[in-house]
């Protein structure tokens, strides 16, 4: 749909935009990206005709750019531009209509019935239509904006130019407006370039990315192969880091703020912090932990201050244990979004808490256990699911790698089957080996101050800490327990 | 536009009821019915005919066409206080006007036309060089910007017509009273005069009332939208010159027409150039029949020239829609 070869220009003498070709096809959303003074706008302005090109050629469906009327141009290219103040106010519907500009003949009004379709339509789908006789400068900046959407759609044109079409909207909006964009590439195959401001946003919608640099292109490619952070690094010159959004298959990146003047506070963890009652095994720390785990309250990855494992009854019943689960944290005055829950039908006086060090490394591990729906999983099939029985927290005085965070887990789960398997518990249904019990729960949590500890495999000095801890905390845990319940050992 | 035929309907009806005004009142009381009545009294039928009427439709056609063409520079340039005196171009059209008397130019097959055409490549040369100064001092061209260099252009212009005045002596002192603004006693020779280019210069105008739609969005907005934006631009620009060339060689420098009527006309039905033109035409005509009507009446049997009676109405106007602007008001 649009082709561009050795495109470049500018302002004056000065060259913007210098050698810049690239291809996008019909149904395509393209992003340009790129930061202030990159020429991404500029680009944008001379494939519109706004600014004159000094060399290259801009070819729309097949053409020559220049070898088309400014009206043929404006039926089959429209462009959103930014938004800006007017002096005099149109009515929404007169502002609509001027879409049609490009399609109007001759010197009298030829206003045709397919005109008053393509404006009736154009209304409806941006939701304007209620404003039809209002006023646009008594709208509001979101409203104004869908106005214009509204007019360019009215041109039925197969080529959309934004630029920067979210600038000064709420989010709400921003989304309203891209998701129109995303569905007209979608299901009525229009082809979309446009300038965004926010990577972000560019990378969520749009099917490939063009950064520019000092007017050339950087890199053109899937948003997964642009958005990564050497790139945005040395273009942007700002530290990010990249990941994947948590709901779709698009990278996204936030910034790394250097924290210039913050120094960093010391903290070690040891077992004397935690506080263990009947009620809960509790441990506050004075800073964020970095944590991954399976807990009721706040599971998977977080930063979080307070880690509770509060015990219930066996008993335990109830429709909507999450919502049970916050009047409780919140009934002891825990702040909800800084706590990790969980909950287990064990004495929590019994719980295991040891500190493990070696080699300049520290952790420390606290267990509750209980087996007594102890399952082996290579058997597992439908069982009554109740309360948690063997809770592992591993609190780690170090820097974790994502990678590290997983590989603690799989050791911890080792160590614990291992432990299992040394107290010969059973699984009561199959009477074989069990290999944990129907509800357990993990929690990896690390201060990220100190030392860098990328890897705890097995055998990785932060592996063999986190297999002997756990092993042996497991162990003892599970004693008591057995001890508790008057079991033979 | 919220209902244009009510608008037409309303501003046809306040025109002509205008224009019966203008011809029954003066010193001598004429009855409206003179118009259709044949054995009406020979003196009113003169009065009517040979003084009244000229003047009428005079001060409508001249009224008619500032109001239009103020209302087409206020599209173009996206500003409220643009019209032909404010942008300083009626200077320049009295300049070629009063030059073509002071050195007694006459080209021969313009005939009676000689002094409007001057007036008008007065008024072209004018306008262009008040917007290129403009553009060279601010690309934006702002508000300020341009009135403030049509100010200047002006200024300079008057002194440049207070020069060739002073050195005609007697035979132009009337020149004085001319540049005042009037559009008394001039007969339907003037009529003559300025008919054709009424018609030419709003048809070009009215031709681009689409084109002026879209550029009240600014420029790269109108071309994105399919407009011819350079040639539009220039034919408006000559459209709007014609128009106040014609109507300062008739009639002298008229102020603030072009910039009350367009204003009122937006308030009452809105900035619709399909409607706006015409609409401030019609008004603009009714204005400055009834200016005229005032100017001969008020202090009679003194008569005052009508650019007082507009000025006195049109500076008040453009402080108010100044302020407006300032404070982000609508215009």
């Amino acid at each position: 749909m649009l082709h561009i070869q050795g495109l470049t220009g500018g302002y004056g003498k000065e060259l913007i935009v210098k050698n810049v070709s690239f291809d996008v096809q019909p149904g395509e959303i393209l992003g340009i990206l790129g930061p202030n003074g990159s020429g991404k706008s500029t680009l944008l302005k001379m494939i519109s005709g706004i600014l004159p090109k000094q060399a290259g050629t801009v070819k729309i469906a097949d053409r020559d750019a220049d070898s088309y009327s400014p009206k043929e141009f404006a039926r089959n290219v429209a462009v959103l531009p930014q938004m800006h103040a007017h002096a005099f106010s149109h009515t929404v519907k007169a502002t609509v209509e001027l879409g049609r500009y490009p399609y109007q003949t001759g010197l009298f009004s030829s206003w045709t019935a397919e005109d008053e379709e393509a404006v009736t339509h154009a209304m409806e789908r941006t939701g304007v239509t209620r404003y039809e006789n209002t006023l646009i400068e008594s709208l509001s900046g979101g409203e104004q904006q869908r106005v214009f959407v509204a007019q360019a759609l009215a041109q039925q044109a197969p080529l959309l130019l934004l630029d920067e079409p979210t600038n000064h909207l709420d989010i709400a909006y921003q989304q309203q407006l891209l998701d129109t964009v995303r569905s007209l590439a979608v299901d009525e195959g229009k082809t979309v370039v446009s300038v965004f401001h926010d990577v972000n946003l560019a990378a969520l919608y749009c099917d490939r990315l063009l950064l520019m640099e000092n007017g050339e292109i950087a890199k053109i490619g899937s948003p997964q192969d642009v958005v990564r952070e050497p790139i945005i690094h040395s273009v942007y010159k700002a530290a990010v880091k990249t990941q994947a959004h948590p709901e779709l298959p698009k990278p996204q990146m936030t910034l790394l703020p250097s924290m210039n003047g913050s120094v960093e506070v010391p903290l070690v963890v040891d077992e004397t912090q935690f506080a263990v009652t009947a009620d809960s095994v509790q441990f506050h720390a004075p800073q964020s932990l970095k944590t991954v785990s399976s807990a009721v309250h706040n599971p998977g990855t977080g930063w979080y201050t307070t880690f509770v494992n509060r015990h219930v009854d066996a008993n335990y019943d109830c429709d909507d244990v999450k919502k049970e689960m916050e009047d409780y944290l919140e009934k002891r005055g825990h702040h909800l979004t800084d706590t990790v829950g969980m909950m287990t039908a064990v004495q929590t006086l019994h719980a295991e808490i040891a500190s493990f060090a070696d080699e300049g490394i520290s952790i420390v591990i606290a267990v509750t256990a209980g087996v007594g729906n102890a399952v082996d999983v290579s058997k597992a099939r439908e069982r009554e699911a109740r309360v948690g029985t063997i809770n592992t927290w591993i609190i780690v005085n170090g820097r974790l790698s994502d990678e590290a965070f997983i590989q603690a887990m799989i050791t911890a789960t080792e160590a614990k089957t291992r432990a299992l398997q040394t107290e010969n518990v059973l699984d009561p249904l199959t009477g074989t080996q069990a290999t944990g019990t129907s509800t357990d729960s993990l929690l990896v949590a690390a201060t990220q101050i100190g030392q860098e500890l990328p890897y705890a495999g097995p055998i990785t000095p932060l592996g063999k800490l986190i297999g002997t801890g756990v092993y042996e905390c497991t162990i003892r845990a599970i004693q008591t327990y057995k001890e508790a319940k008057g079991w033979k050992g | 536009m919220r209902k244009p035929l009510i608008a037409y309907i309303v501003s046809a009806a306040v025109l002509l009821t205008a224009v019966g005004l203008g011809v029954s009142i003066g010193s001598v009381h004429v009855p409206i019915s003179t118009l259709w009545n044949q054995g009406a009294d020979t003196t009113a039928t003169n009065i009517l005919w040979k003084i009244r009427m000229p003047r009428v439709i005079l001060a409508g056609l001249v009224g008619a066409s500032l109001a239009i063409a103020g209302a087409a520079f206020q599209g173009l340039l996206k500003n409220p206080l643009a019209d032909p005196y404010t942008l300083g171009v009626s200077s320049g059209a009295s300049v070629g006007a009063v030059m073509t008397l002071f050195f007694g130019i006459s080209i021969p097959f313009l005939g009676l036309y000689t002094l409007p055409v001057f007036s008008m490549v007065g008024a072209a040369i004018t306008m262009f060089v008040v917007l290129g100064f403009a553009k060279l001092v601010d690309r934006g061209l702002n508000m300020e910007t341009i009135i403030l260099t049509g100010i200047i252009f002006g200024s300079f212009l008057g002194s440049v017509l207070s020069l060739m005045i002073a050195l005609t002596g007697e035979e132009l002192r009337q020149i004085i009273s001319w540049l005042l603004g009037s559009v008394s006693m001039k007969g339907w020779n003037y009529i003559n005069m300025i008919l054709p280019f009424t018609i030419i210069g709003s048809f070009l105008l009215w031709m681009n009332r689409r084109e002026l739609n879209a550029m009240l969005f600014g420029e790269d907005r109108a071309k994105h939208l399919g407009v011819d934006v350079k040639r539009r631009k220039l034919v408006i620009l000559i459209g709007g010159s014609i128009l106040t060339g014609a109507a300062v060689s008739v009639s002298g420098t008229i102020g603030f027409v072009g910039l009350v009527v367009p204003h009122m006309t937006r308030l009452l039905w809105g900035s619709d150039h399909r409607h706006l033109l015409t609409l401030s035409f019609m008004n603009g005509a009714t204005l400055l029949i009834i200016c005229d009507l005032i100017a001969r009446t008020i202090i009679s049997p003194t008569e005052l020239p009508v650019g007082v009676i507009t000025a006195f109405i049109g500076a008040p106007v453009f402080a108010f829609i100044f302020y407006r602007q300032r404070k982000g008001g609508t215009a």
